[in-house]
């Protein structure tokens, strides 16, 4: 049984809330144990380091302190958000032990670094756990078209947060989808960014950065895009309609999360997947998959 | 022919220029202008210096331009510059730190917004130690005098079960706490 500390972080809680449905129905029907990070706090996001740059490494180094006194060697953040903090964490600390020092005398329990972030596709795309979801494919998602949607923080820059795979064509989320019977099309908009951190100050350029990614999913002809980040989904999602009115383009285009989309394979039903909390809705791509 | 110098600084910025590669690690002197950051950049569009250049002012010592630029505001922190520099600079890294000068320096004129949404943000994770989205989103209101902005959100996520009406109270707050007054002052 592989087992991860697991660090929801806030958006898991509210606009993210399906992610955290599904991600916790997959792990109990894949034997996966995911342990709860006592009492975490929020990793501080852009607006941290926008501002201050030790209290952007402190807020979660409080996490990763927190996560060592749990029974695990490794922790994952389903938000790429928060990964892409933690990954700062381990990466400038593990350099800098003057920082390192720094940063703890600002923590009750000092972080030492014994347990290493993991990118969290591949809880489910290592070879292992791959062919164990492969094995459990009780209705696989024949003809489903799915435009994987690494977004940027998850992969930029490899070397800061441990990616494991190719930054421009990424293949880990890819091998799932296949996995669970349905085509991964090819398009160029994988790891675009999505620009949900302007979301709230320069939406004429969020809209944008979303138009073009719903475009070149649908001109690819994708029957959803998967999403693996709850900040790009709820933008790509939530934001959609603002987006085709601006546009002037109707796109209808689910965004489930690849969690909800190995769900469905395994044959649990879509509400225990939270498939109702998405705001495109995914009846027309459920009908297609005889699901509903 | 002689050697020539492409890096001359002003000497009047000097300092500030060896202080940006010192606080951000990066040696923005290795920069040959190959332009991949603007190339891959999502927000040049929205930008009035495009990234490559942003390097190149500060290159040139142009400490004023650069910190009162609109670019360092536009910049997402995507990180493709950062993934796809060919003499391993990380710009966005940098942007970071011109962000940071920019608002010690008081050059806040196109940060109003993301200011006021960072320090939002930051109070609710101050107080509770967790992200409070509706408190973040009124005091982010007030502060902008924009009573209505982003509410079409609003009912939406209540009715998906997709809003917190409560703040989540952490047991650590004092550590939080203490860790907002030994960075940030106190917080804003």
């Amino acid at each position: 049984m592989s087992k991860y500390a697991l660090y929801p972080g806030c958006s898991m809680e509210t606009g993210g809330i399906e992610y955290a449905i599904s991600s916790d129905a997959i792990a109990e029907a894949l034997g996966i144990d995911f342990l709860e990070v006592p009492d975490w706090n929020c990793c501080g996001a852009s607006s941290a380091h926008m501002t201050d740059h030790l209290l952007s490494l402190a807020l979660p180094a409080r996490i990763m302190a927190l996560a060592e006194t749990l029974p695990v060697t490794e922790i994952v953040a389903p938000c790429a958000a928060c990964h892409a903090r933690m990954a700062a964490v381990e990466y400038e600390l593990g350099r800098d032990n003057d920082l390192k020092q720094k940063v703890n005398s600002l923590l009750e329990r000092p972080y030492t670094g014994k347990v290493k972030l993991k990118y969290y596709i591949d809880v489910f795309s290592n070879p292992d756990t791959l062919s164990q979801i492969e094995k459990s494919v009780k209705k696989p998602l024949e003809g489903l078209k799915v435009a994987c949607y690494y977004g940027c923080l998850f992969v930029k820059p490899p070397k800061m947060v441990n990616f494991i795979d190719d930054p421009e064509n990424p293949q880990s989320m890819d091998n799932i989808i296949r996995a669970l019977g349905a085509e991964p099309i090819p398009w160029p908009y994988k790891t675009e960014c999505c620009g949900a951190s302007l979301g709230v100050t320069d939406e004429d350029l969020c809209n944008k950065l979303c138009n073009d990614i719903l475009r070149f999913a649908r001109d690819a002809g994708a029957d959803c895009i998967s999403a693996a980040c709850p900040l790009c989904q709820a933008n790509l999602d939530m934001r959609q309609v603002t987006v085709e009115k601006k546009y002037g383009i109707s796109y209808r285009m689910p965004i489930p999360f690849f969690t909800q989309l190995i769900g469905l394979a395994l044959g649990i039903n879509p509400n225990s997947l939270g498939m109702k909390k998405l705001f495109v809705d995914p009846a027309r791509m459920l009908k297609k998959l005889g699901v509903a | 022919m002689g050697e020539v110098n492409l890096s001359q600084v002003m000497d009047r910025n000097r300092s500030f220029v060896d202080r940006i590669i010192e606080e951000s690690g990066q040696d923005i002197r290795q920069c040959y202008q190959c332009a991949k950051c603007t190339g891959g950049c999502p927000g040049a569009v929205h930008m009035d210096y495009p990234p490559n250049q942003i390097i190149r002012m500060l290159m040139l010592g142009m400490k004023e331009e650069v910190l009162k630029s609109k670019t360092i505001w536009v910049c997402m922190g995507c990180n493709t510059c950062t993934t796809r520099c060919i003499r391993d600079i990380e710009v966005a890294g940098v942007m970071d730190i011109l962000r940071q000068k920019a608002i010690k320096a008081g050059y806040i004129e196109h940060a109003k917004g993301v200011i006021s949404f960072n320090d939002s943000f930051l109070w609710t994770v101050r107080s509770f130690g967790r992200l409070f989205e509706p408190g973040m989103a009124i005091i982010n209101n007030v502060r902008l005098g924009n009573f209505m902005k982003d509410m079409q959100f609003g009912l939406p996520l209540m009715l998906k079960g997709k809003a917190s009406m409560l703040p989540h109270r952490l047991k650590g707050r004092r550590e939080m706490a203490n860790i907002f007054k030994k960075t940030v002052q106190g917080g804003k």
